[in-house]
């Protein structure tokens, strides 16, 4: 799961971190009630989406007058920001963070992840920091100095110092700099994130540490325990279909092909995509039913599917492991007629009386068509996709 | 011969018996695996499926005598019953349990680093299977036939797709281990490539990926130093757009990184025979082999 920005910046805050001052508003009006308190006379204005490389697609400006001010609001609030890390649609912008502007001496990179190879939280810095960290990571990777900590005893402020000697800074700036490191730990740790960027974290000409920007993604797995998180969640950000099958337990991801996929684990799914790919058609989705396909979660999953209209064949393929297929089969001739499926579906089963669930689905009289073999199923289904 | 598991195992269950515990244990048991006892904390002294119930791992290991553990347990005491396991000297955690923090795993794999002779596998995932011998997991036992293929996957229903070629074709399986679809596994690709290698009853391995993390170059670089046996490769996700989690949490790319295209590129190096299409590991597997 995601935070915006202004929600990363609060979760800073509880935890000491320095922030720039600033208000999240919904409309122009209260945007220009938010200047009036913060003060000052220019102001950063930040739409507020679940997407980097905002700067450069205009959904960051600072401008000079209040009036300025609620024009540039009142138009990020009437589009969808198109970023490189967005589709074409873009995202939605309902929410604008309103702050006051930092006086920049120099802008570091600060990061935390989970390195799957090492197995350990690993911190990140850099002087090169205000641009994208992964062209720095690859034209200069010596560039990014890294630290990993042991998770039996977190991290040490050596490790802080070290890091902070290797940036070349100010020494005054010591004591905040390791503050403010081990202060993300302990929110990185606590609050079970799974990536954690300050990109810009500046040094200010008054010689203060500041998070410009912050971005926080959080461990799906631990959602159960970090309530106060999921009540940050902001849904329009995610695709509708991903959201309504996130309540059916489905795993659904919505690709731009015409063949949509229903499939029971998450390898087998993948390798059902690269199958109709690999006979030259395109897959609608991605959608795992899970260990149990039951008839429910079946019909949940048809409607899913058949809600992109691109989709002109549907390919299903159930191992039934332990689970028999006749009454897999059983539950998809339910779900096709109460959903009211008009598209082929190819329909794959193996395992557990196969055979027996094969002769009900031909025997359906619906628009299903029964396939044993996993390539022929798929070949089946990009065939039915381009005559239909 | 075989790898990891045989039939003189004695396998407990960690959350025998609730739902999942009872169900996949009664098949294990129908298997043919030695089954010797669960444990549930609080239940202890009662009897279950005709097997005895402890209320600690630690008691469960002093009257059983067990080596091996299959934990179903919930998410949320996924860590402590691994930690459990591990300090009562079960030697095989097979953990089924999905959806556990990753900051939990690592604190595991801390404590696992001190335990050398432990072996973590999963979690989330299908479990080990020796045909004929023993079932821990919570795969389908009818497919799988004693025979030569050693196979090793990320993946679950993926991995029986392996198993039924493999069966089609009269190679059958030595072991089969799924080793999970998480970010932070247990026992790498690389840990289970050792001990095909050393097993005599193997003489072909399959080797199932998927997008995501780095485990599959690892495991590449590692066949071309250390595996003498014929391998055959698939990648699940040449199709997975960046950035999204395919559903396991392991399976994303992220930052270009992690793509089906790297890994293939990385095992063809490494020495390994890929296939592209998932019907075809047993063909690959004849192609490699010359059976």
């Amino acid at each position: 799961m995601n935070l915006h920005e202004y929600q990363a910046k609060q979760w800073l805050k509880k935890y000491g971190i320095p922030i720039p001052a600033g208000e999240v508003v919904w409309t122009p009006e209260t945007a220009v009630d938010a200047a009036d308190h913060l003060g000052g006379h220019r102001w950063v204005v930040k739409a507020q989406v679940h997407a980097g490389g905002r700067g450069k697609a205009g959904g960051v400006r600072l401008v000079e007058d209040k009036e300025t001010l609620r024009s540039a609001v009142k138009e990020l609030l009437s589009t969808r920001l198109v970023t490189y890390q967005t589709d074409e649609r873009g995202q939605p912008v309902n929410r604008i963070l309103i702050e006051l502007p930092a006086d920049i001496l120099r802008e570091l990179y600060l990061g935390a992840v989970i390195d799957r190879s090492l197995q350990r939280i690993v911190f990140m810095a850099s002087v090169e920091g205000g641009v994208d960290i992964e062209k720095v990571a690859h034209a200069t990777p010596e560039k990014i100095l890294t630290m990993v900590v042991n998770p039996t005893v977190g991290l040490q402020p050596f490790q802080c110092r070290r890091l902070f000697f290797g940036l070349g800074l100010d020494f005054d700036l010591m004591r905040s700099f390791t503050q403010i490191l081990l202060a993300l730990y302990q929110l990185f740790i606590e609050r079970d994130l799974s990536l954690l960027e300050i990109n810009p974290l500046v040094v200010t000409r008054s010689g203060e540490l500041i998070c410009l920007d912050a971005k926080i993604n959080i461990d799906d797995n631990a959602l159960y325990r970090q309530a106060e998180l999921v009540d940050m969640r902001d849904a329009t950000q995610e695709d509708e279909r991903e959201v309504l099958a996130k309540q059916w337990e489905l795993n659904y991801i919505k690709l731009d092909g015409n063949i949509g996929c229903m499939v029971n684990g998450a390898g087998l799914a993948m390798a059902t995509m690269d199958l109709i790919q690999w006979h030259g058609g395109r897959p609608a989705n991605f959608l795992d039913v899970g260990g149990s396909a039951t008839k429910e979660r079946v019909t949940e999953a048809f409607k899913i599917i058949i809600s992109d209209k691109n989709v002109k064949s549907i390919l299903i393929n159930i191992f039934g492991g332990i689970v028999r297929c006749d009454l897999i089969a059983d539950g998809i001739i339910e779900a096709v007629s109460e959903v009211g499926v008009t598209v082929p579906v190819i329909v794959r089963l193996e395992g557990n009386n196969a055979d027996l669930g094969a002769k009900r689905l031909a025997e359906s009289r619906l628009n299903i068509i029964a396939v044993n073999d996993f390539s022929q199923a798929a070949e089946q289904a990009v065939r039915q996709a381009g005559s239909s | 011969m075989s790898i990891l598991v045989h039939r003189e195992t004695r396998v407990i269950c960690q959350g025998f018996t609730g739902k999942q515990g009872t169900f996949h244990s009664q098949q294990a048991i129908d298997y043919g695996t030695r089954m010797v006892g669960g444990v549930t904390p609080g239940k202890g002294g009662q009897a279950h499926l005709g097997l005895p119930v402890f209320n600690s791992v630690h008691e469960a290991v002093a009257r059983t005598k067990a080596d091996a553990s299959i934990i179903f347990v919930p998410a949320p005491f996924g860590k402590d019953s691994i930690l459990e396991a591990i300090d009562a000297g079960i030697s095989l955690i097979v953990c089924i349990t999905e959806g556990i923090p990753v900051l939990d795993m690592l604190v595991v794999k801390a404590y696992l680093a001190q335990h050398p002779m432990v072996r973590l596998m999963g979690p989330n995932c299908p479990g080990v299977i020796t045909p004929g011998e023993c079932k821990i997991g919570i795969m389908p036992g009818s497919i799988h036939h004693p025979g030569k293929v050693g196979i090793v996957s990320r993946s679950g229903t993926l991995t029986y797709e392996a198993v039924l070629q493999t069966s089609a074709r009269g190679f059958g399986q030595s072991t089969c281990v799924g080793i999970g679809g998480d970010p932070i596994p247990g026992m790498s690709f690389i840990d289970v490539l050792a001990l095909f290698e050393q097993d005599p009853q193997t003489q072909a391995i399959v080797l199932v990926g998927e997008i995501g993390g780095t485990a599959e170059e690892e495991a590449a670089e590692f066949i071309r130093a250390q595996v003498t046996k014929p391998v055959v490769a698939y990648i699940a996700g040449a199709t997975a757009p960046a950035g999204k989690r395919m559903g396991h949490a392991g399976a994303i790319i992220a930052g270009g990184k992690g793509t089906a295209a790297d890994k293939y590129a990385a095992l063809k190096a490494g020495g390994a025979l890929t296939v592209s299409s998932p019907a075809e590991i047993a063909k690959g597997i004849a192609e490699a082999t010359g059976w």
